[in-house]
């Protein structure tokens, strides 16, 4: 029977939505589901981690942050070394993805980020499918047989597990080291907008040119009384705010309507908006990715589309 | 102080692609190379470093078959002194472990105080480099990294995590961090540069050790997009769309 180990990501204290789909992603793999979490209250945790699928949990009291990725990082190598799973699954985010690669290192383990599908045939391999080549393309992985893979699976692909199962609980004492990457300050966002609240959202990308045409967007936006969003470039660039910013590194929306003015759809800008309830995508190129995700589409350049929304507001 | 950078190149490919005959990579005629958009990004990062300290150099590094060396020339073009190429017959470009133990070999015989790579390779995505590359090297690494200043043998930094948070971190030298994409604006080189990273010799160093591949790439696809949504295309011109769009819009608010 195949084994799994899920290693939680606790984010201010809470069990971030993707733990509870990784489970489900282990869970398809049949066999025993172990959670385990790592942080520095984890008897607190146990309700939420008791999610249907998880056989057992084993939690690791761990003193530094949840951005200590030194300590993730010998906590999860002791884990896998107690546990002795046949995979180890965790969300593809910031915090794992700091120290996924090196875990595979030091216990040679086949590492696969990014994850959108898993399987395995019979007694065959695992495989583990990415999405490359800005989502064009799959490339179906398979990882050796003879040792443990760790898997990070994309957040919002699998369903997240429910809670209500009832796990047996034990914990691990591990000994970790203190971070050679040391915390000097810790800055939330805050800003102007509240994205989250908004019912509709006019988000602009790198297509806008310059930042007299955001201005341009700002103030349609504010005649229809759309919130302006904005892909990362924008930020880059000085031209808004970070709270403007929608996408993994920015804020998550799920407005009633997004309307996207000339951005591309990387990865990390659909993680901030795909659940977003009717997505609209003006940009010139028909190609551009985020049409795949979009309810309605127009191939048109976003200036012309926005002098004409101003006649209309 | 001494800063190496690794750059790479990556792959564009076309809306309709084909796949090689054993079906584990994009047909050549179907993509477009390019230095990735994150490893420019470090190559400023580093040339600013370099500047404030006064005195150093930056190294570029890529581990690649001949082709990594146009990675390396347009890199170069930004101003860094020298280039290195990393490989042998055995390391696996899928494989971010073996790509990291190719640029091991560089490391160890450059001895940088500090390793900068991009993010993400573009085309691939899995951010694993750097931190593969800091374990081999048993040093730490800052992934996601931008606004570098180093004071001594110290490096001020910060980083960034999901939902807008950013930890100011500082981290002792030697260490590897990873260059947000978009994190600075790279230079355009000087033409002075352009023309002397067209004619630089670029060494190859030879990796002695790879560690075993634990991951193949199986079989390639194309992919079916939809994400469960169907798209409706609004024709019409720009007056169409606007209409469309104020429609929705009031829709919603309604
Ligand atoms: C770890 C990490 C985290 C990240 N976090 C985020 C994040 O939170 N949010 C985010 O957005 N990105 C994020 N990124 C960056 C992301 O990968 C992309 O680089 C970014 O989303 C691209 O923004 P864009 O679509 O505006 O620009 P581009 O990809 O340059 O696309 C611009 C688009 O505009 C179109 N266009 C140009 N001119 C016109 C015109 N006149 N009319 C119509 N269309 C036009 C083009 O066809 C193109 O499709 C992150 C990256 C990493 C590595």
């Amino acid at each position: 029977m195949t084994r799994s180990l899920v290693l939680a990501e606790v984010i201010d204290g809470v069990l971030a939505p993707v733990t509870a789909q990784a489970v489900t992603a282990a869970a398809s793999l049949g066999g025993d589901v172990v959670l385990a979490v790592v942080t520095q209250e984890p008897h607190d945790l146990i309700e939420a981690a008791s999610l249907v699928g998880v056989t057992e949990i084993v939690t690791v009291a761990a003193p530094g942050s949840d951005r200590d990725h030194e300590q993730a990082l010998a906590a999860a190598a002791a884990l896998v070394a107690d546990v002795d799973p046949d995979q180890v699954l965790a969300g593809f985010t910031i915090r794992s993805s700091a120290y996924a690669a090196a875990l595979g290192h030091l216990l040679d383990l086949g590492v696969v980020t990014d994850a959108i599908a898993l399987r395995r045939d019979e007694s065959g391999p695992l495989i583990a499918t990415r999405s490359v080549y800005d989502g064009r393309v799959h490339a179906e992985v398979e990882l050796d047989a003879s040792r443990p893979g760790l898997v990070l699976v994309r957040p919002s692909t699998w369903e997240a597990a429910e809670p209500g199962g009832s796990p047996t609980v034990r914990s691990l004492a591990v000994d970790l080291p203190e971070s050679r990457v040391r915390s000097v300050e810790l800055v939330r966002p805050s800003g102007d907008v509240d994205l989250t609240r908004a019912d509709v959202i006019f988000s602009v990308g790198r297509g806008v040119g310059s930042q007299e045409n955001v201005a341009v967007f700002a103030e349609v936006a504010a005649k229809f009384g759309a919130a302006l969003g904005s892909s990362r470039p924008i930020v880059d660039a000085g031209w808004l705010p970070a709270s403007h910013q929608v996408g993994q590194t920015g804020t998550t929306v799920k407005p009633r309507l997004y309307v996207a003015f000339g951005i591309s759809g990387a990865l990390h800008h659909l993680a901030g908006m795909q659940n977003s309830q009717t997505i609209v995508v003006v940009n010139s190129d028909k190609n551009a990715p985020l049409f795949g995700h979009a309810d309605v589409g127009a191939v048109e350049d976003i200036h012309d589309v926005v002098e004409q929304l101003n006649l209309l507001a | 102080m001494k800063v190496l950078v690794c750059v790479t190149q990556v792959l564009e490919v076309s809306t309709y692609v084909e796949f090689t005959a054993d079906g584990r990579a994009v047909d050549p005629a179907f993509v477009t190379a390019l230095v990735n958009e994150a490893d420019l990004c470090a190559v400023e990062e580093a040339l600013v470093l370099v500047e404030h300290a006064g005195d150093g150099e930056v190294v570029l590094v890529s581990a690649g078959e001949g082709e990594a060396d146009e990675a390396l020339r347009s890199a170069l073009s930004l101003g860094p002194q020298r280039a290195v190429r990393a490989w042998a017959d055995g390391v696996v470009a899928s494989d971010p472990r073996s790509v990291a133990a190719a640029l091991m070999a560089v490391v160890e015989s450059e001895s940088p105080d500090l390793v900068l790579t991009g993010v993400q390779s573009s085309d691939t995505g899995a951010q694993s480099v750097g931190p593969v590359l800091a374990a081999m090297w048993g040093v730490a690494c800052v992934p996601v990294g931008r606004r570098l200043s180093a004071s001594g043998s110290t490096l001020a930094l910060e980083r960034e995590f999901e939902g807008g948070i950013v930890e100011r971190v500082e981290v002792d030298l030697p260490a590897v961090v990873t260059v947000q994409v978009g994190a600075n604006t790279p230079r355009y080189g000087s033409f002075k540069d352009k023309m002397r990273a067209k004619k630089a010799d670029i060494d190859v160093v030879v990796p002695s050790s790879l560690p075993p591949s634990r991951t193949t790439v199986a079989r390639l696809c194309v992919a079916l997009t939809g994400a469960g949504r169907s798209l409706e295309l609004i024709e019409g011109g720009p007056a169409a769309v606007a209409a469309r769009i104020a429609d929705l819009v009031r829709e919603v608010q309604s």
